[in-house]
Parts: structure tokens; sequence; C-alpha cells
């Protein structure tokens, strides 16, 4: 028996690696992949694209805009002179906001009125724009009490001072907020899901087209040996992928591994029961690789974008929320962040490594059943 | 080039396309399936952040401070604790993003008319998430910090105590809806995907198959043969289109301010460069798997990560800002939001076209130079 699922170990990695072309997709692409992902996929907004629009023109309005400029926000791009530029601006994409100051700013400001700044803000994208207005709120009110102080010294200590609260934030798990540490976990479990979906659903539903499927069906090796000797190269190549972006991951772009790291290859080798389970199912119900990747990604971009990757289950419908706990990929989500970013052990995350192991046995069981069948 | 031949070219396509109903199916279903998803269960609005209170005070002060978290939209209070250990539990296990720890002597420092510091702990594990909670909680305590500060100021007859007022105006889409915004950007990302996922199987078919010979003998040129082999895809890529735009309209509500004839116009040349791209690495790689992976490669990840669709394009390092130049999803992106949302016109969007056309032009060019040399 071991024979022969050696053998069909080895025929199936001599397959895969015999194309020269086909060894780069399976190890540099996803290289690539990380490499971009890990470099584009920011969300932290800072250096927004700004215009000043100062009609007051003063050392009072020159002023706010220093503020702005000195902040890590705010990249001060244009000075522009009349409303048409301001429009044109904006709908050009050439900035995503406006200070702008109008005639009388520094005389309402000097006469102890409250003088006003307009903000004018693209809210094309409403996530920016939301990041952006809270920014330029913290600045204009940071700016504002400091004038306060100093105008309104003699009455401040009339009023002896007045009550408030004194916020003290803490960020734990990534005090610095850095989206890159967020993503880029997701990232490795998507790396490997497509991998090893693709590679799995693609390599048995060709056997079928060219037609070597049947001499396999009229060799000796039984159907479970068949199912193993296939899946077994996928999974090593699956496995291989996720320590290289891992290395990556932690060795270029400086995440945080706080957790076990061979916590993280055994939750990586029980979610490749799914993954490799899926694909082995689309194979199943396949008949040319035009349908099994077309399969292939009917199942990948929902899985994908009810993981939480990107957007965060909370948010989502009742109803949809209850759908996400059929996705593998949320659990192995959760498993992944939780081992780089929180430290956490099987303590924590043994209740999303039980539900892999469900799924999984259950996905493998099924499909396995029925390539069984469709063999026979 | 023969109109004849092409034709029949063409209906070869679309009876091997027929037959192969279930791809053709997914074709439709994927993208409706990511619109109703992105449309009704994916949203980057953060409302209803979980929030775990330790109150030590228990007093009149402390309750109708936490009575500002309660009435936000933004938040929900999952519960009161009284030890750090339980916080610390609940953000581990992702049941609170947010736990807020009021003093005990919170009261006492307002009455004597100081700053009560108040903790507040993040998970900083989603950053993005946690920065638009973080700027949440700023803004509900500067309501409260600013209403003892008036009240203060009033006493001794001053009325206008903040110097400065910033005054906000959101262009565009002025309630800040991630949907409006996500909708145009995936209908780009759809054409791309779908249509590289299309056609870039259709040549490493027929090579794999053997037919391509049989292609070749015939009287057929590379130009007839790639334009009948395109246009098919042009029909199915076009419905995906109509789909989408029509979704958006009728069920989402997304304004479409600018012109729909520009809209369907620079839809089609998008259309023509990302199926050519497709035909040219199916020419290319001469092998299904290789294609997909290709594909996947080439049109998935920079279309989804580098076009400005999730992630802005200014927050990302200097060196992938260049890459994105290449990136035609990029162009196509600022043309939709521009119709969309901006309602601006051919005046404003001529760069971004006259690119695309470009686009098509040499992925036209590239794929009929690189057939000429395989079918001589």
């Amino acid at each position: 028996m071991f024979e022969r699922i050696r053998s069909i170990l080895f025929k199936e990695f001599r397959q895969i690696f015999r194309d020269p072309r086909m060894r780069t997709v399976i190890f540099v692409a996803p290289v690539i992949q990380m490499l971009v992902f890990g470099y584009a996929a920011t969300t932290d907004v800072r250096n927004i694209p700004t215009a000043v629009y100062d009609l007051d023109n003063t050392r009072e309005s020159r002023d706010v805009i220093r503020e702005f400029s000195y902040s890590k926000y705010f990249n001060i791009k244009y000075y522009i002179h009349d409303d048409k530029t301001q429009k044109d601006y904006i709908d050009k994409f050439l900035v995503d906001a406006v200070i702008r100051f109008n005639h009388g700013f520094a005389k309402d400001l000097d006469g102890g009125k409250t003088a006003q700044v307009q903000l004018i803000v693209d809210g094309t994208d409403s996530n920016t724009a939301a990041l952006i207005l809270s920014y330029a709120n913290k600045i204009i009110e940071r700016y504002s009490f400091g004038l306060l102080e100093s105008r309104n010294n003699i009455s401040l200590k009339r009023i002896a001072g007045f009550p408030g609260v004194d916020l003290r934030m803490r960020a734990w798990f990534n005090e610095n907020l850095e989206s890159r540490n967020f993503y880029i976990p997701g990232v490795i479990a998507l790396i490997v899901t497509l991998i090893s979906l693709l590679l799995t659903a693609m390599a048995i539903v060709k056997e079928k087209e060219i037609g070597t499927i049947e001499q396999l069906i009229v060799s000796p090796i039984k159907p479970f040996e068949l199912i193993l000797g296939k899946l077994t190269p996928f999974a090593i190549i699956a496995i291989m992928d996720v320590i290289f972006v891992t290395l990556i991951g932690v060795l270029w772009f400086r995440i945080p591994i706080r957790g076990d790291p061979l916590l993280l290859l055994g939750a990586t080798a029980i979610y490749l029961l799914t993954s490799l389970g899926i694909g082995l199912f689309i194979s199943t119900i396949s008949a040319t690789q035009q349908e099994a990747m077309m399969s292939t990604f009917l199942f990948f971009f929902p899985a994908n974008l009810l993981s939480g990757f990107m957007f965060p289950i909370d948010n989502m419908p009742r109803l949809i929320q209850y759908i996400t706990y059929i996705n593998p990929l949320r659990y192995y989500l959760v498993i992944l962040r939780g081992i780089f970013l929180k430290g956490s052990g099987i303590n924590i995350l043994w209740p999303q490594m039980l539900a892999l192991l469900v799924i999984g046995a259950t996905v493998i069981m099924m499909s396995s059943l029925r390539f069984h069948k469709r063999l026979g | 080039m023969d109109l004849k031949r092409i034709r029949a070219l063409s209906k070869k396509e679309f009876i091997q396309i027929g037959r192969d109903a279930r791809s053709l199916a997914l074709a439709l279903f994927i993208p409706m399936l990511l619109l109703i998803l992105f449309g009704y269960a994916l949203t980057l609005d953060v409302d209803n952040v979980p929030l775990a209170i330790w109150n030590q005070d228990n007093s009149q002060l402390s309750a109708d401070f936490i009575l500002n978290f309660k009435n936000s939209k933004y938040f929900k209070i999952i519960g009161y604790f009284n030890n750090y250990a339980e916080l610390q539990d609940l953000i581990e296990k992702n049941k609170a993003m947010m736990a807020m720890v009021i003093p005990k002597d919170f009261s006492k420092f307002i009455q004597s008319n100081q700053k009560a510091p108040v903790q507040v702990l993040v998970d900083g594990s989603d950053s993005n998430t946690a920065t638009i909670a973080i700027g949440y909680v700023d803004s509900v305590v500067l309501r409260y910090n600013v209403d003892f500060m008036i009240d203060a100021f009033s006493k001794i007859g001053v009325k206008n105590p903040m110097p400065i007022d910033l005054r906000q105006r959101i262009w565009f889409n002025p309630d800040l809806k991630s949907k409006n915004f996500i909708i145009p950007g995936l209908i780009a990302v759809i054409m791309m995907v779908i249509s590289a996922l299309l056609t870039s199987l259709t040549v490493a078919r027929e090579w794999e198959r053997g037919t391509m010979e049989q292609l070749i003998s015939t009287p057929v040129t590379s130009g007839e043969l790639i334009t009948g082999k395109f246009l098919p895809y042009f029909i199915i890529g076009f419905v995906d289109l109509l789909i989408a735009v029509g979704m958006a309209q009728f069920i989402y509500d997304v304004p479409l301010r600018g012109s729909i004839i520009l809209l369907f116009i620079l839809s089609g040349v998008f259309l023509t460069g990302a199926l050519m791209l497709g035909i040219f690495i199916s020419i290319v790689a001469k092998n299904q798997h290789l294609a997909i992976q290709f594909a996947v490669l080439a049109t998935f990840l920079p279309a989804f990560l580098l076009s400005g669709f999730m992630y802005a394009i200014s927050n990302m390092p200097k060196a992938i800002q260049v890459i994105t130049h290449i990136v035609p999803a990029r162009y196509f992106i600022v043309i939709l939001k521009g119709i969309y949302l901006k309602g601006v016109g051919i005046r404003v969007l001529w760069l971004q076209s006259l690119l695309l056309f470009l686009f098509a032009l040499i992925m036209i060019l590239l794929a009929n130079k690189k057939f000429k040399k395989k079918v001589a």
C-alpha cells in the first residue's frame, strides 16, 4: 500500500515540477503576492493630498496652515486661489481635502469671535473621508485650546478651570495601529487557500480531461490511496508556501509573531484538510478545467470576503454573520491573527481549531466518498 | 480580415461556450454574487463597536458620562465588569473591541473642577476599525468636555469661548456611505477578473486538446482567429457590465451623476483591453493550469490591490505608487468614481480615457504579434 501511495506521490511531484514555469508559479508567485500586499495593503491614512485656499492671507491663517503641514497626516500640495481650481482639483482626484479661509478670519479671531475654517472633503472614499475629518478636528481643537489658554489667561484663573475627562488611550496587540500587522496574517491565509484549492481542483480535472484518470482506475491502486497520493503533494507545497510567506512577513515586514510558530504550522495542517477537501470536491463536480476554475472562484470570493479579512464580521447583517460560521477561512484567520498579534495559545484558540477539524473532516469525507463513486 | 470567417469562428466559440453551460452561468453569476455581497453584507462603516465598561465610581456623574456612549449608535455596551482580568479576556476572545475603565474618584475629580482620567483599552489588531473607533471616543469625550467649558465661560460672561470652529463640507457622498465608493470600484474589479478568467483559457485549451493545429491548417489568419475568439467574450463581458450597472442603479441606489453613454463607451474600451490581456496570457502560456495562475497574478491582485479600489494609492510607498501606473484598473476606477459620484465628463477624464485606449491598443497588438509567431 505505501509502495503504491509513494509512486503516485512521486508521479504527482514530477508532473508539477516538470514545467519550470509551474515551479515559478508555485514558489515565486506567493512571494510576489506577499511583497505587493505587504506594501500596498495599508489603510493607514497619512499624507492626505491637501490644497490650501487662503482668501484671508494673514499671519493668523498661516499659523493654522502650519499646524496642518506639521502633522504627518496632511500633505499640502497646492495653494489655490479660485473656486474653479478648487472644484477642478477635487474632480480630478488631485486632492482629497481643501482647507479654506475666508476674508475676515484674522479679524474674527483677534476680535474674540469664533473664526471659521472651512474643510472641504472629497467623500468619495468614505473611510478616508471619515479619518480626514477626525484628524482635522483634532488639529483645530488642539490649536484652539492653545489659543484659548494664552488669550484668556486671566479669565481662566477667574473661573478656576473647568472639569472634564482626560482620555488615556492604549491600543493592545498593535500599539501603533499599523494596518500591515492586521493584513499580513490574512494574506498568508489567502495565499494558502488559493494555491491549495486551485492546484488540487485543476490537477485532478486535468487527468479527467486528458483521460489518464482511466489508466489510474484500472491500475490496482485503491481510491483512498489515490486520494492520499494526490493530496499529499499539494499539502506539502502549501505548507512550504506558508513557511515562505511567514518568513517574509516576519523578517522583511517585521510583523511580530508572539505565539508559537509550531502551533501555526499545526493549525495550517488542520486548515489544509478543508481547503484540499473542497478542491477535491470541486474536481468531482467539474468536467473541464474551465469549470473547475470558475467553481474555485465561486467558492473563493465569498469565502474571502466573508472571512473578516477586510470587512469586520461584526458589521455584517445577522443572517450573513451566521453564514460565516461555516466558512473555514474565518476560523483560520482568527487563529493566525491570534498567534501573530495576540500571542494566543491553544487554550484560547481551541474552539477555532475544533471547528476547523470538524469542517475539515466532514468535507474530506464527503468529497472522498463522491470521488470514490465517480471512479466506480 | 474576412467577416464571414470571423462570424464562423465566433459561432464556433459560442457553441463551445454554450456546451459548457455551467461556466457560462458562473461567468454571469459570480459578478452578481459579488455585488450582492458587497451591497448587503460588506461595509467598512464602523458602528456598534462592542464596548465593555468597568465603572469603579458608580455615581450619578459617571452614569451620565456613560450615557453619552449608550446613546451613540457607534457603540454597543456589552456589559459592566469589575476587574482587569475580565476585560482582558473579553478583548482576547474578540468579544469586546474596547474596554473603558472609569476611576473610583471620577465624581470627586469632576466636582473639584479637575480632569478625571478615564482609561480606554482598544484591540489594535484591526487597525482600521480601531482608528475609527478611537475617533468616535475622542469626539464623545470632546463634546463632554466642551459642554463643561462653555458652562464655565458663560458664568463669567464669555459667550463664544472657542476661537476657531471647523466647518466641514463633504462633497459627493455626504453621508459617507462606503457602499457608494465600493460598488463603482467593484465594477472595475469584476470586469477585469471575469474577462481575464474567461479568455485566459480559450487559446490554451485549443493547444492542450490539439484542435489548434486544425485551426492553423485552415486559411484563417491569426487576426481573424483572435477577433473571432474575442467577440463572444466581449458580449458576455458586456452583459456582466449591464448587470452590474443595473444592480448599482436599481438595488443599491448608487447615484449615477454623469453620462451613462460615456460610462458604457469607456467600459467597452476597458473590457477590450482586459479580454485581449486574457487572450495574450492564453497564447503565451499554452497550458490551462499555467494560464489561470498567470491570469490571477496579472489581473486579480493588481485590480484588487493596486488600483485604488480599497487602498488609497497616496498611502503606498513611492515605488509601489510608480508600479500602479501600469495597472489599467487604476484609470478605470478613477473614471467610474468620477462618472458615478462626481458627475464629471470627458473634459476631466480625458487623460485616463486616453490611457485606457492605449492599453487596449497595446494588448491587441501584443496578442497578434505573439500569435503570429506561434502559427509560423
